[in-house]
């Protein structure tokens, strides 16, 4: 392949990022005109936009494309004027592809935040300088907060309708700052801007002298996509394959994808939850075999012996003095009770009697939360705490759940892809609620 | 894939010989071989492919030494099953009943597609696994919610899923990967002579089932294909991309989407293809 091909897109990476607010903020204008300023726009979206504007448009003066329509695709979203689900965008600047997630804020707000942002690397919140904060500015960041997304950008947008004035900025500031301090993020950066003007977006434009801050483009440039974190290797076993390998061939091969850490062949590993020890045969891939795979990489590996391993066990590092699936250190927990912050999703609320099915990495089994420790007030980050409490669509709750079979896991905080689990409603078969693990119960 | 392969009972994966399903295959291979795959290919043929795809399609299932499965719309009409308001009439929509026809003949419970969410603002708002009902249809109002790589494949007795593992990827992504991985590709993909007619902004190929009409000036130009669906709806655009690496700094340079350049069926309405996917389409 030429030089010219490679350096097009293969030597820069993509940051996922999701945004929300409700439709008022102006969040459809914010996509629309960045897609459109960064060029992300072509030529016959336009023609249609332009339109679209015509025909459904509410532009203000000056302004020919009503850039909210872009994103608003489908019929029943032009006829209502609201946007139903989460509609995935895709842009690429000089230093980098985005993938962009846009979770409407309106109903089902916290279903839709969940399934944009649950893989993001940065949100974007939106407040409107006309308003000020609302409650959808903190659920949106205490969601975001659950989730340990790393990096949050604070748009205040429509700074044209406040005379651009810098002290409104500042106040805005100054009472979203303290609130997201308490979430824990790798980062938090506020950003003024006025979406229907591009002002702030790609282009500084001329109105904000004031803020010597960089561009909303400048920002998701050039933060960081991925966290340099040692984790320990998680393997949860996806699929036995049908083939065998080994000199003999009389060894299995297992496939998954690595969950953390980093694997070499020879290496001791033990599968839970049976206990059973091996060493690596092999690490096969399509191209052949490797002798060290790495985390987010999806192979199959092959044990030197033959033991027990089947779709839902979880290949580990035998625990160097550990005292083997208790703690959350290197090796994970081995239990059939836990305590999680659960997303509720769906419109029938949770009911302590019923028993779900719990999706956790490759592993399905029934489950029941067995109670309710506080729901959240995702306003004020209290926690409530009821005698009866009824947890439905949008309620954010701490709960003890109980499983028939054990599930290996670990904290959500170290590690997402093993701390968390979805429910299943087993007569509708809706996915009804996600989860993050907080940790076993003692 | 393995997701699937491990949680459906009975998975197809639909290849059609076009760039996005020549994609899907070398995944395929990459998450299984050695093994055979799980599935079976299965191919929706209107009747209206180009041939160049066809042989290419036959040469690169015997390759894999894969089983292919063609439901065949000339079959449907013949069945009844399809009836065309006029014999010319484009095959493209009425696909839909052939493909559920044959999803009910061989109860597929899923579907591995390779649609993007780039293509098209419906396809934008779709799931990476897109529950459909007994009826084939896909209720955009009531997706399930998707969180991490945690997905439902729970279903009801003749409902199934479609499934899109290259969702998130580009049109320039998917040439890239071609690229980069070597891919043969078919031939129309590159740039080459080829009868044509301008009709509006489009390129229409003279083929038998898109004859010229009264008054149309045939002419030759230099042109590729950017996708290759069923004749009666799919244009080529000019181009001298005769190499793969050639295509991809097009690609990068195109001003125009994938399907607003090549496909009638969606400039008939703005919504066409969120009508389509509602009746079962792809």
């Amino acid at each position: 392949m030429s030089a010219e091909v490679t350096s097009l897109t293969t030597s820069i990476d993509t940051l996922r990022f999701s945004t929300a607010g409700s439709v008022d903020d102006g969040k459809s204008t914010l996509i629309g005109r960045l897609l459109f300023d960064a060029q992300g726009i072509l030529e016959d979206q336009l023609a249609i936009l332009k339109g679209a504007t015509i025909k459904h448009g509410h532009v203000d003066a000056g302004e020919p494309i009503d850039f909210s329509l872009l994103t608003d695709g489908l019929i029943a979203e032009r006829e209502q004027g609201i946007t139903i689900d989460v509609a995935y965008r895709y842009f690429t600047s000089a230093k980098r592809r985005f993938i962009i997630a846009d979770t409407p804020g309106h109903e089902q707000y916290t279903r839709n935040m969940v399934t944009g942002a649950s893989t993001a690397h940065l949100t974007i919140i939106l407040v409107d300088a006309t308003r000020g904060l609302t409650m959808q500015s903190r659920r949106h960041a205490a969601i975001a907060g659950l989730l340990k997304i790393p990096h949050v950008v604070v748009a205040i947008n429509k700074m044209d309708l406040v005379g651009y004035a810098e002290d409104t900025f500042v106040r805005l500031r100054g009472e979203f700052a303290p609130f997201l301090a308490q979430l824990a993020f790798v980062e938090v950066t506020f950003i003024p801007v006025s979406a229907l003007k591009g002002e702030m977006l790609a282009n500084r434009g001329t109105s904000m002298a004031w803020f010597k801050g960089q561009t909303l483009l400048e920002t998701l440039e050039t933060t960081q996509a991925h966290q340099a974190v040692e984790q320990p290797f998680r393997f949860a076993v996806q699929r036995v394959a049908r083939s065998k390998f080994g000199e003999k061939s009389d060894l299995r091969g297992y496939q998954g994808r690595l969950d953390g850490g980093a694997l070499a062949v020879g290496e001791d590993v033990v599968v839970l939850p049976s206990m059973a020890q091996a060493k690596i045969h092999s690490i096969q891939t399509y191209a052949g075999p490797i002798t060290r795979a790495n985390a987010g990489e999806a192979v199959t590996i092959v044990l030197d012996r033959q033991i027990d391993v089947s779709r839902g066990d979880m290949l580990v590092k035998p625990s160097v003095g550990g005292h083997g699936g208790v703690g959350l250190g290197t090796a994970p927990v081995v239990a059939d009770r836990f305590v999680a912050d659960l997303c509720w999703l769906d419109t029938t609320p949770l009911d302590l009697n019923r028993r779900y099915w719990i999706k956790h990495t490759t592993r399905s089994t029934r489950a029941v939360v067995e109670s309710i420790a506080y729901r959240l007030n995702v306003e004020t980050l209290d926690k409530t705490v009821e005698t009866l409490p009824k947890i439905q669509a949008n309620d954010i709750a701490r709960v003890t759940v109980v499983c028939q079979r054990p599930l290996v896991f670990d904290a959500y905080a170290d590690n997402r892809a093993t701390g968390c689990f979805i429910l299943i409603d087993d007569t509708t078969n809706r996915t009804v609620a996600a989860g993050m693990i907080h940790g076993a119960n003692k | 894939m393995r997701e699937v392969a491990a949680e459906c009972a009975n998975p197809a994966l639909l290849f059609s010989g076009g760039k996005d399903s020549i994609v899907m295959l070398r995944l395929a291979e990459k998450a299984f071989r050695p093994d055979p795959f799980p599935f079976p290919l299965l191919h929706i043929d209107t009747g209206h492919n180009f041939p160049e795809v066809m042989t290419f399609r036959d040469r690169r299932v015997d390759e894999l030494g894969e089983r292919l499965i063609v439901g065949s719309m000339e079959e449907s009409i013949r069945r009844g099953r399809v009836v065309l308001a006029e014999p010319g009439e484009s095959r493209n929509a009425h696909q839909s009943i052939t493909l559920l026809d044959t999803i009910a003949e061989h109860k597929f419970d899923a579907l591995f597609g390779g649609a993007r969410r780039d293509e098209e603002k419906s396809r934008a708002k779709e799931r990476i696994f897109s529950h459909r009902d007994a009826w084939g249809q896909w209720d955009p109002k009531n997706q399930r919610p998707e969180c991490w790589s945690l997905f439902n494949t729970r279903l009801k007795p003749n409902e199934h899923l479609r499934v899109f593992p290259i969702s998130n990827w580009t049109e320039l992504d998917v040439w890239q990967y071609i690229a980069r991985e070597q891919l043969e590709v078919p031939t129309i993909y590159l740039a080459h002579e080829r009868e044509v007619v301008e009709r509006g902004k489009l390129l229409m190929p003279v083929t038998a089932v898109t004859p010229p009409r009264e008054g149309e000036r045939v002419v030759r130009r230099r042109v590729r294909f950017r996708t290759v669906g069923d004749m009666t709806c799919t244009c080529p655009v000019a181009s001298n991309a005769a190499t793969l690496d050639e295509v991809v700094l097009e690609t990068a340079a195109v001003r125009v989407t994938e399907r607003g350049a090549t496909r009638l069926d969606d400039q008939t309405a703005e919504a066409s293809m969120e009508l389509r996917k509602k009746e079962g389409y792809f």
